[in-house]
């Protein structure tokens, strides 16, 4: 029976950075076209809700696919504290170079917490708004489920 | 395909206790889940079932008995209940959310015959819950 089913468990983060969506690959006028009002040169923020997906045996023993303080410690320190009341152009390298979009804030988050040791991390949703969310579970899809 | 999910709440204390472990062990693995007492949630739980709609009624599952099966399976079993104390189900297992929800899925799943269940998600608190599903299935279960 156990074969048969899968189970993840779910964690949810909160923090808040600000960014400007702006390529160097584009002139003033295209970036402003492009991004509209995320282009603004101060910039903006947002409140991020930040959800981690795990899967692995359940461990009979503690009924627990990983320890959430575990966990909890692994994406502090891995994300939060260095995203947390930030700015993601100005102090994330990823986003020296690379539009802070919330397509590319998931990749570099997934990036950031694949080497998780204790379960295989799944996939990761970035929730910007109330509004609007992206999802990444890395790139080798070929053979799973979407 | 379509997908059909259904939410309900219930309120239900636990603790995380393992009797082969000791004190110190105990302590340190599941930190204040260990209190000796125990302690509560507002569960919440969204069931997720897939199929094709009925030509003639346009439903997947009739909503009102999927209603009923998770007030007979779920609400009558677990709702204002000690889980370790009052679930059979759940005897001699930790009640994490995992094994919670993998419970639930396992007493949803023969009773659904309309349709076929495709996820069982419960949520111990908002910032934290556990998916359970076929394997293979889609665990997103984008409905």
């Amino acid at each position: 029976m156990n074969n048969a089913l899968k189970i993840e468990l779910g964690r949810r983060y909160r923090f808040s950075a600000s960014h400007r969506l702006h390529s160097l690959h584009l002139s003033e006028e295209e970036n402003c076209r492009v991004f509209g009002k995320c282009n603004n040169p101060h910039g903006h923020g947002h409140n991020y809700v930040l959800e981690v997906s795990l899967s692995g045996n359940v461990d009979p023993a503690t009924g627990m696919i990983a320890n959430l303080a575990d966990l909890d410690v692994f994406v502090g320190r891995q994300v939060l504290e260095e995203f947390d009341h930030k700015s993601l152009n100005e102090d994330v390298a990823a986003f020296r170079d690379r539009v802070p979009t919330t397509e590319n804030l998931c990749i570099e988050i997934y990036q950031r917490l694949k080497s998780f040791p204790k379960a295989k991390l799944e996939r990761i949703r970035v929730q910007e708004t109330g509004n609007n969310s992206f999802e990444y579970a890395g790139e080798d899809l070929e053979g799973d489920h979407r | 395909m379509v997908l059909l999910t259904r939410k309900i709440e219930f309120a239900a204390s636990h603790v995380y206790n393992n009797p082969n472990l000791s004190a110190e062990e105990n302590r340190r693995i599941f930190g204040k889940c260990n209190n000796p007492h125990g302690h509560g949630h507002n569960y919440t739980l969204e069931v997720t079932v897939e199929g094709e709609p009925d030509p003639v009624t346009g439903m997947v599952l009739d909503l009102k008995e999927l209603k009923e099966i998770l007030e007979r399976e779920v609400m009558q079993r677990m709702d204002h209940r000690h889980l370790n104390y009052e679930v059979a189900e759940l005897a001699g297992q930790i009640p994490t959310c995992e094994n919670v929800a993998r419970v639930i899925w396992q007493l949803l799943e023969p009773k659904i015959t309309q349709g076929r269940l495709h996820r069982v998600r419960l949520y111990e608190s908002p910032d934290l819950f556990a998916d359970c599903y076929r394997n293979g299935a889609n665990a997103a279960g984008k409905s």
